[in-house]
């Protein structure tokens, strides 16, 4: 080879060479920009976070006590609600687990069948059903012998009780669910505890102010297990904002504002009369023992046993149906307790069906040893998605509801433009206020086929499901087990009697005002209203 | 096909130009998958599901099957960015084109912008049936038709490897 061929050829390789690695600088600025951002995220991260959210993993399933005693359980009330319950502790009607299971098999997306076959067998039996409505009476004595359930066979099955106080007398049955229509919650709760039953009983604790305190009272002098049914006492999203709250990230709140958005006949209680539903099959005396105002049975009759939330003279409406949840779980999250003076105001502005319940509906409550104000607004005539804000001085947390272009399923904390404490952070633009600085969005990973406005509006409220170690599972399900476990270990369940005179009196406090016209104080002394 | 016209190679604004357009295609794939690795909560579930058109059936089998939607996460994730390194290192290029086009026409069939069909997330442009996946899917298949990985690239030493 010639010197000049094999210059030519050092040439050549040079010039492979530099073409070959042309662009590999392009791909060491890739890695090079990739860490600054990496690294910049990291910090921004560490800088928003550092000593707040100490705790950052998803709280695990506490090791259940379900294998140490087998319990009977009786059911009083078995309407939709009732029914929901049963199922949690493990019984579905045959009706309800085959449309479960076609729904499941039509649409991949639809996890309820799943959800209720992977729920812990809660060592349980549903012993008794009450209910004034045979159809629904025949439909928990169903659910109690289908087999189509967590843990096979049911050991024992179900006997229809006429009255609650039958139910009561039965000595094998150790605990009680309480499903009713809210005007019977008082009575049965107390004729439950005295006859040593456990008590799971359904929001709103009860239809009056003297009946939460007389409640109250039982409970504490039988010292039985009650759990009130706010299972958003269950929902990992609840706890990880208390989590943040109590840790100061917020700074100082002066106001939270809680807000239910429904716009569907079903939402306000519009609830489908049952063709069977007739005086044969109907208990209606024994339904309106207990309210102040009685009617003869006939189609007015049918439309307040089926759609009692409408009436007073059975329920309070918003307060105890979806005020009572947002209370609770405000509640829960920040240990607020019964406030000090509550105003309402509101009306029938839209279902001009004969109700005597708003179904628009503000309500404030007072906390001036909290330097706190708490706003409830209701609207059941539009779905606009306004969320819970619980709003600090330093950082807002908006749960559920809209956010940005996105909806919210868990909740996010963003900063305050004029925060004291992260004024550093945000003049040095590691806080920007237009971002949430901590997002929790439950079960970010697995797939929710649930389809229904309501069902989407309680998912976004966190009542419906709720996720432990990334799996869902059914809130409900989780508070019957909750109540179950402590019945058997002795302990206290996550909505008890302490819990639940919050609720109680903070509900009764915003009914009254709104039926009396003027603001009222609780007396904590005496434990009066004034 | 295997090699450039030689008028594109000898024209330098020619060739410079499919360069770049590999090498920023590959920048954007690369980014695209890491972005994905890095993040512990991304899923292609949200993007499934929002899937309209022909391919929403599979779309749902894939998210409602755990199995599934993990393989399908795994693949985005390193299919990303492995088709972009060979892009961005014109190693096995052409070959990278080919998979990178396929990727992003699955994107564009998934969720076709056509006329009817609305999607819940929210959009980045203003399109009627030609959108950004659909014009990288055919700026990936002019790569693939003029590849350049053995001119400018890793392809080249491997090619002077081999005839070595």
């Amino acid at each position: 080879m010639s010197e000049n061929k094999k210059q030519q050829s050092n040439n050549l390789e040079r010039r492979d060479l530099l073409k070959g690695l042309a662009t590999v600088p392009v791909f060491g600025l890739f890695l090079a920009e990739l860490w600054r951002k990496i690294s910049r995220d990291a910090e921004k991260k560490s800088n928003i976070l550092s000593g707040l959210v100490q705790d950052d993993s998803a709280p695990a399933i506490i090791k259940g006590l379900s294998d140490s005693k087998h319990l009977n359980i009786g059911i009083i009330g078995y309407g939709g609600r009732g029914g929901h319950l049963v199922r949690g502790a493990g019984f579905a009607t045959t009706g309800w687990t085959d449309t479960a299971a076609k729904n499941a098999r039509e649409n991949k997306l639809d996890k309820q069948f799943q959800t209720f076959m992977d729920q812990e067998d809660l060592n349980c039996s549903l012993v008794g059903v009450c209910d004034l409505f045979d159809v629904r009476a025949e439909q928990g004595l169903d659910a109690s012998q289908n087999e189509v359930r967590p843990g096979g066979k049911p050991k024992k099955t179900a006997t229809r009780y006429r009255h609650y106080k039958d139910l009561l007398a039965n000595d094998d049955i150790d605990a009680v669910i309480i499903a009713t229509p809210d005007h019977w919650h008082s009575r049965i709760t107390i004729d439950a505890a005295r006859a040593g039953k456990h008590v799971y009983c359904e929001k709103g604790l009860t239809r009056t102010f003297d009946e939460t305190i007389e409640v109250y009272d039982v409970v504490k002098e039988t010292g039985i297990t009650f759990q009130l049914g706010h299972q958003n006492r269950q929902v990992e999203a609840n706890e990880k904002a208390r989590q943040i709250v109590q840790q100061g990230l917020l700074g100082k709140i002066n106001l939270v504002e809680l807000t239910t958005n429904r716009n569907s006949p079903w939402g306000a209680w519009v609830w489908g009369i049952h063709p069977k539903g007739n005086a044969q099959t109907i208990d209606w005396d024994t339904f309106q023992e207990p309210a102040p105002n009685k009617i003869p049975f006939g189609e007015e009759a049918l439309k307040r046993f089926f759609r009692w939330r409408c009436w007073f003279d059975y329920g309070t409406g918003l307060s105890g149906d979806l005020l009572s949840h947002d209370f609770d779980a405000v509640n829960q999250i920040m240990d607020l307790g019964i406030p000090k003076y509550s105003s309402s105001t509101g009306g029938i502005y839209f279902y001009k069906d004969g109700r005597d319940v708003p179904d628009v509906w503000n309500a404030t409550f007072e906390y001036p040893d909290k330097d706190l104000t708490v706003l409830y607004s209701a609207s059941l005539s539009s779905n606009e998605p306004r969320g819970n804000r619980i709003m600090g001085h330093d950082a807002t947390m908006q749960m559920g509801g809209q956010s940005g272009g996105g909806s919210v399923h868990g909740f996010i904390v963003t900063a305050d433009p004029y925060s004291t404490q992260y004024k550093d952070r945000l003049e040095q633009g590691i806080i920007n206020s237009k971002y949430p600085i901590y997002t929790y969005s439950p079960g970010s990973k697995q797939i929710d086929g649930v389809t229904s406005a309501t069902s989407k509006y309680f998912a976004n409220k966190g009542l419906l499901y709720t996720y432990r170690e990334g799996k869902r599972v059914d809130a409900t399900h989780l508070h019957i087990k909750d109540w179950l476990d402590s019945i058997r270990s002795g302990g206290q369940p996550r909505c008890n009697i302490e819990v639940a005179l919050h609720e109680g009196v903070a509900c009764h406090m915003a009914t009254e005002s709104y039926l009396t016209g003027r603001r009222i104080e609780w007396d904590p002394v005496n434990r009066k209203l004034i | 096909m295997n090699n450039l016209d030689s008028s594109i190679i000898n024209n330098k604004c020619q060739l410079y130009g499919l360069v770049t357009l590999r090498v920023l295609i590959g920048w954007h794939f690369l980014y695209e998958g890491i972005s994905k690795i890095i993040n512990p909560y991304w899923s292609s579930a949200a993007y499934l599901l929002d899937s309209k058109w022909i391919f929403s059936g599979l779309a749902e089998t894939i998210a409602s099957n755990p199995t599934l939607l993990t393989i399908s996460d795994s693949v985005n994730e390193w299919g990303l960015t492995l088709v972009g390194i060979s892009l961005l290192l014109g190693l096995f290029s052409r070959y990278s084109a080919l998979v990178g086009m396929g990727f992003v026409m699955l994107y564009y069939l998934f969720a076709p912008p056509l006329l009817g069909l609305e999607y819940s997330r929210p959009g980045e442009g203003s399109y009627i049936i030609v959108n950004k996946n659909l014009i990288e899917a055919c700026a990936l298949w002019v790569l693939y038709v003029f590849p350049t990985g053995h001119i400018i690239g890793l392809d080249r030493l491997l090619t002077k490897l081999k005839s070595n």
